[in-house]
Order: C-alpha cells, then structure tokens, then sequence
C-alpha cells in the first residue's frame, strides 16, 4: 500500500534572509528517508501518465519505485539509463507541467515531488561515485561533430558516445555547459554539477573542444570535408538578446539578461576579487516575467540592490515556474505587474537614472491564448532606478550554421528541423533552442536525444 | 608549439607590447578587421584584441597595458600559454579597389590600421596611411607601416617628429593640398575617430571606423558591445566591428566604455600594487 499523504515531503530550503546574501543552493535537497517516503506516494498507475509527460521519457514509475525499497543505486541505473544530466533536470525541469503535472496524486493533494526524487538519486550516486564509474563504450570509428555544450548537445554526446561513436563537442565559451554555465545561475544549478556531468560524458570517450566559434574558425562546411566528420549536430542555443526598442536602452546601466547573468554565472563577478566588473546597484528594474528574469532579478537582490520585476501581464500569465516566482517573492523581489516600460532616462553622465513605465490592463486572448495587454491612457509614472535588465527573451544565433550551402531556416529565424532533428541537409541535424526558440532545458535535452538515435539510423543506413 | 603558447614577445614601448601566439585555426581564417578574445588565467577576465597580422600558425595582438588584465597579459613571456585564445570574431573589413584611401591609426590603433592599411594595398588602393602618436618616443611600427602603403605620414601630437599635430590635422592638410579620396579608414581611440568623422562629413568622404567597445563573449550573445548606428541597435562583435563612421553614436559609445571605469582604476592600482608599487606611468 503506497503512502496515502496527500501532501509532498518538505525539501528544505535555505532561510530567505540568509540566501539573498550568498550565491549558494538555495534548495537543499531531500535526505535517504525523505525521498523514500516521497517515492512510496507512488499508486504505480498502469497506464504511466507522468511518462507521458517527460520529454526524455525517464520510466518514472520504475525508479520511483526502486527509492521506495531503498535501492537507490538501482533507481540510479534506470534514471541515468533514459536520462544523461539526471542532477540537472532534477533541479531546473519545469516539473509541475510535465510529469508532475500528470501525475494522478496531484488530483485530491499535491502530486509526486518527481524532480527532488530525481534529483536525490542523482546527487546520491555522485557522492558515492557512481556516476564516475563510466565505461567507455568500445569506438565504432564513426565521427560526429555536436555544435555547442549545452543542454542539447550534452544530451546529443552522450547518447552517441553510448552508441561507440568518436563525438567532439565544440563549444565558443572557455566552459561547457551552454546555458547551464552562462545563464542559471549557482544558487539553482550549483556549477559543480554542471562540471560533474561534463566530466562524466568525458570519462565516456566525448572530447570537448572549448573557445571553438564554428561559424568563424571553421565552417560545418569544412567539418564534413576536412575533419572527416560524418554527421553534425547543431546545439548552438538561441543565444541573441533582444531589447524593447525603447529610448534609453544604450544608457549606462541597462543590461540583457545574457550579459548580466554571464558577467555573475560564468566570470563570477559576483566575487569581490573577480576581474571581471559589474556594477553593484542600488535599485534594480528586470523586465520580463520568464525564468531568465527570475534568475536575473534574484542575483540582483544577491548583490545589495531592491528589484522590481516589471512585467506587462498579471501574474497569471507570468512565463516562470510557479517555484521560481515563490523563491523570488519569498526573497523580497517586488513584482510589478501589468506594467510596461515606456522609456529609460539617464543622467549626463549617460547612467541610468529612472524607468518610465505606463499602466496595462488585460484584453481579450491573442494568439497565443494570453490576455493581450493594452496600455492605460494617461497611467504613465517614473521609478528611479540605477540599472534596468531586459529579459526578453533571446533569437537564434545564426553565427555557426550561417552560409551552409542548402541548411533552410524556419520562419523564426532557426534552423528548420523536424522532431527527429533532421534537417534540410543530409548529415547536418539541428534541436534545442536552436531549431525551436527559446525554450526550456529538458526540452533541449529532449531534443538532442532524438537527434542522436537519427544521426544513429543516417549513419547506419550509409554503411 | 602547444596551444595558445606566446611564440614571440616584443616590448615596442614602455607601454605597449606585441605578441605572437601560437593558434593555428585562427591563423588560418583571421583577416584583417577581425579580432580575438583571450583569457590570461582561469579566473580571467575576456578581452577583445584586434588581429595585428596572422602568418605560420601565429596570431599577433598588441595591447596597451591600461588595465589589470593587460598588465597581467605583460607578465606572460615567451613560452608562456594564455588560458583562452579565441577567434577570429567580427566581421573582416571589406577590402576592395576603391582607388585612393587613407587609412588613419590613433597611437595602439595603429596595430590595428596596419593590417587594413596592408591589404588595401595589397588590393591595389593608393594607401596614405596617417600613424598619430603623442610622442616621437613612442612611435610604434614605423617599419611595418610604411611597407604597407604608399605613403606614410608620421604625426606627433608635440611636434617631436613628423607632423605636428593630430591625424585629423594631417588628413585635412592633405585634403587641402588638392588630394581627392574615395574612402578613409579611422581606427584608434573613440575621440579620434569621432573627430575624424566629422572632419570627412564636411568633405563628404566615406568613411569607416573599428569600433571597441566593451564585450564578453565577442558572438552576439551579450548584448554588451552594442551601439547605435543610422538610429538602429548593432552589435559590435557580430555587425561589425566596422561600421560606417557618419552613422555611428559616438557620444553614446564614449559614454558606456567608460561603464566599469572605477572597478577598473582599482583592478589597475590592485595590480600595480601587487607588481611593486606604482613604478610604472601613465
């Protein structure tokens, strides 16, 4: 009889008083017995509706079950068998609308906390070392090129390296990892476990070529007919930011999302002693209502400044997990809602001096099933700030795949791939951000998992 | 020769020094126009150098030891490997035949201008190429320079040698004396270059201009370089970093460059600190 608590186990989280001053994990994690006693709420449904939900289709029900009888090593070897960055996804999937979001518990109480259970074992196996013991799986001598270390081609690599084929990851950062490095930022994805499976799906056979822009110092092009390479993924990720087109947005002051978070994530200029700058505000407006603004916003407060999530929809509507939102107020973020920037005003020293912003209220559906906001005559009002991050969200970066005789790009901009990742040109498959605009990162993996079983059967079938 | 291994080092002045480092893919693509980005050490920060030339494997930047990366970038000697390296980034500058050019260099930028100075006239242009420095002490690439145009006008901004005055001033003297081009080049500080744009709109020259500001990543991920031209938002390291010169910003690119300008005077003071106390000028 499975445990009948309606309720979830707690996970513990850092005090939001003492977390808004460091840049450590803020959740912490579940314990043996928690995650058991979480694990045992499963009814072990016939019909599987959380795997459904799962865009890499981890067998749930079966690794949930094998935490409930305590043998979490073999709850390890089913999750890590359908899923290559388990510590990952555990810690940034938007669970509640994928496997938790089907899951039948969440009917009358709250649903199964799948990702903390995932993300238990995962950390678990770490600790212990299973997840270094890693066999390199014998070389089929075939070679595959994977355009960027993200969570696509992370995802990509290690499947194919698992198949026996001799993967290269090129990457244009001096660090793996694509978002995971540059964009979440410690206190959500600790850069340890990024690093962890970076170095797992190295010990597998993947080489990892760092501070290689394709695109620029060699083409996908020149990897075919030089490097010898029979197939190429691109992973390259929807890395450009996007502004409002406001006056303003060139002041000093005004930062995207991508180049606040890179400054903190990857060059950890939220260290005192880091050569890399960024400035230490007073009073932060994020614009944006996504994760990314989440993240942004919360690294902001981590460095002494009030912030505002100025947002032009309601809450209802805001694009991130509803966690990340609870995380953010519950740390003093204060979100501004049906509100939209006008103009930004500087000094004469050109620094961001204050944000002008106009009133929304919400009208019928749009396209995409939201409310459209509409402007509130006459409700304009100024805020003084010292810093506005726009958190937009991002475009594809054509750099890398640019110029490839015969590559179709889609109407957004990306390359046109279809759910296998195949696209226009034989040998050169596409997933992730790259092919969809921006997108989550289990979606991305997701992807680089279908693309890998395609690259699989093209190469096979050239043989 | 291992990766990223700093092959060649020259001292060229008190301030400014040369290196050449081994990467060969980038040697292997990199034109003129274009740049890198290196890290000193792993917890270093990223720059954007502009390719100086790239021949046999190597790549040569010359940087000016104004800030704390630089001058940690100085202490790396001949043998010594830079963590990261880069490139090439940007968009090379569009050489054609254009008939007469002049390509202007603002003291470092001289390092820049040399190699677009090269090929131009490698492209058959009549190269005056106008090197700017403040001193004759610190005339940098004079050999270089003026192998690689037809005629090298050398300013001093006090007279010591050459010109006594700024390129600008050279440019308009030529311009004056009867000269007709048909496109200048200005790459240097932003003042210069704003001055020399004003100076080819009274005269309605084409001009282009290599932009530096700030950046991070040098693949348009950022946003940071970005700057304002003909009233639209580029960004430098992906549209450019030429531009064309009547159309930029200045005012808005001098502005942000100076961004980190405090964080940066105390990297700088930190490391000279750490070097033996304030010996060096400037």
């Amino acid at each position: 009889m499975a445990n009948m608590q309606n309720v979830r186990t707690l996970m513990g989280d850092q005090d939001p008083s003492n977390r808004v001053k460091n840049f450590k994990e803020v959740a912490l994690g579940y314990s043996t017995g928690a995650a058991m006693n979480e694990a045992d709420r499963c009814l072990g449904c016939l019909n599987k509706p959380c795997v459904s939900g799962c865009p890499v289709g981890i067998p749930i029900p079966d690794f949930l079950h094998k935490v409930a009888e305590g043998d979490i090593a073999g709850a390890y070897e089913i999750l890590s068998a359908a899923n290559a960055l388990p510590a990952i996804s555990g810690r940034v999937c938007p669970q509640e609308t994928q496997c938790e979001g089907k899951c039948v518990r969440g009917i009358k109480g709250e649903p199964i906390a799948i990702g903390r259970i995932e993300r238990f074992v995962a950390d678990w196996a770490a600790f212990r070392g299973i997840t270094d013991k890693v066999e390199p799986v014998p070389s089929n001598g075939h070679k595959v090129a994977v355009i960027g270390s993200g969570p696509a081609g992370l995802t990509c690599a290690g499947e194919l390296a698992r198949m026996g084929y001799d993967v290269t990851i090129f990457e244009a950062f001096h660090v793996a990892g694509g978002v995971l490095s540059y964009g979440i930022p410690e206190f959500r994805l600790p850069k340890a476990v990024v690093k962890r499976e970076v170095e797992k799906l190295e010990k597998m056979g993947v080489k990892i070529e760092l501070n290689m822009v394709i695109g620029k110092v060699l083409t996908i092009t020149e990897l075919f007919e030089d490097q010898g390479f029979e197939a190429v993924f691109i992973g390259s990720g929807a890395g450009l930011p996007m502004f409002m087109k406001i006056p303003g947005e060139s002041l000093i002051g005004v930062y995207s999302a991508n180049e606040y978070l890179t400054r903190i994530n990857l060059m950890k200029a939220y260290k005192d002693d880091a050569p890399t700058p960024v400035l230490r505000n007073k009073k932060v407006a994020v614009v944006g209502g996504g994760n990314v603004a989440m993240d942004a916003a919360r690294c902001a407060k981590r460095l002494g400044a009030e912030v505002h999530i100025v947002y032009r929809r309601s809450e209802a509507e805001l694009p991130a997990r509803v966690e990340e939102v609870h995380h953010a107020k519950q740390e003093g973020i204060i979100f501004d809602l049906l509100t939209n920037p006008v103009s930004i005003e500087g000094d004469e020293k050109g620094q961001v001096q204050s944000i002008t912003c106009i009133k929304m209220e919400l009208g019928e559906p749009d396209a995409s099933g939201r409310r459209r906001p509409m402007a509130v005559p006459g409700s304009e009002f100024k805020m003084e700030v010292d810093a506005v991050i726009m958190s937009l969200g991002t475009q594809p970066n054509p750099m890398s795949y640019e110029g490839t005789p015969g590559l179709e790009k889609n109407r957004k901009g990306c390359v046109a791939a279809d759910e296998n990742g195949c696209t226009s040109c034989p040998g050169i498959f596409a997933g992730g951000d790259a092919a969809t605009g921006a997108a989550t990162v289990i979606l991305a993996m997701g992807a680089g998992k279908s693309a890998a079983k395609s690259i699989d059967e093209y190469i096979k079938s050239k043989r | 020769m291992k990766k990223y291994e700093i092959v060649n080092k020259k001292t060229l002045t008190p301030e400014i020094s040369q290196i050449s480092v081994y990467a060969p893919l980038v040697a292997a693509k990199a034109k003129a126009g274009q740049f890198i980005i290196l890290r000193v050490d792993e917890e270093g920060e990223r720059i954007p150098l502009t390719i100086s030339s790239a021949v046999d494997g190597l790549v040569t930047v010359i940087f000016q030891k104004i800030g704390g990366t630089t001058l940690a970038l100085d202490q790396l000697n001949e043998g010594d490997c830079l963590q990261d390296f880069v490139g090439p980034l940007g968009l090379p500058t569009e050489v054609e035949d254009l008939g007469r050019v002049a390509v202007l260099g603002g003291g470092l930028g001289c390092a820049i201008a040399l190699p677009v100075a090269r090929a131009l006239h490698q492209a058959g242009n009549q190269v005056d190429l106008i090197g700017g420095f403040k001193t004759r002490d610190i005339v940098i690439l004079e050999e270089e320079m003026s192998q690689a145009c037809t005629d090298l006008h050398i300013c001093t901004d006090d007279g010591t040698y050459g010109y006594h005055g700024f390129v600008t001033g050279m440019l308009e003297k030529l311009i004056e004396s009867g000269v007709k081009f048909d496109h200048v080049f200005a790459i240097g500080p932003l003042m210069m270059m704003k001055f020399a744009c004003k100076l080819t709109e009274k005269y309605n020259i084409p001009t282009t201009v290599s932009m530096n500001p700030i950046m991070i990543d040098g693949t348009g991920m950022c946003g940071c370089c970005r700057l304002t031209v003909d009233g639209e938002v580029k960004f430098a390291c992906v549209d450019g970093p030429d531009f064309d010169g009547h159309k930029v910003d200045f005012d808005e690119v001098i502005a942000r460059n100076a961004t980190y300008l405090e964080q940066e005077t105390k990297a700088r003071e930190k490391h000279l600190c750490r070097l033996g106390g304030g010996a060096m000028n400037g």
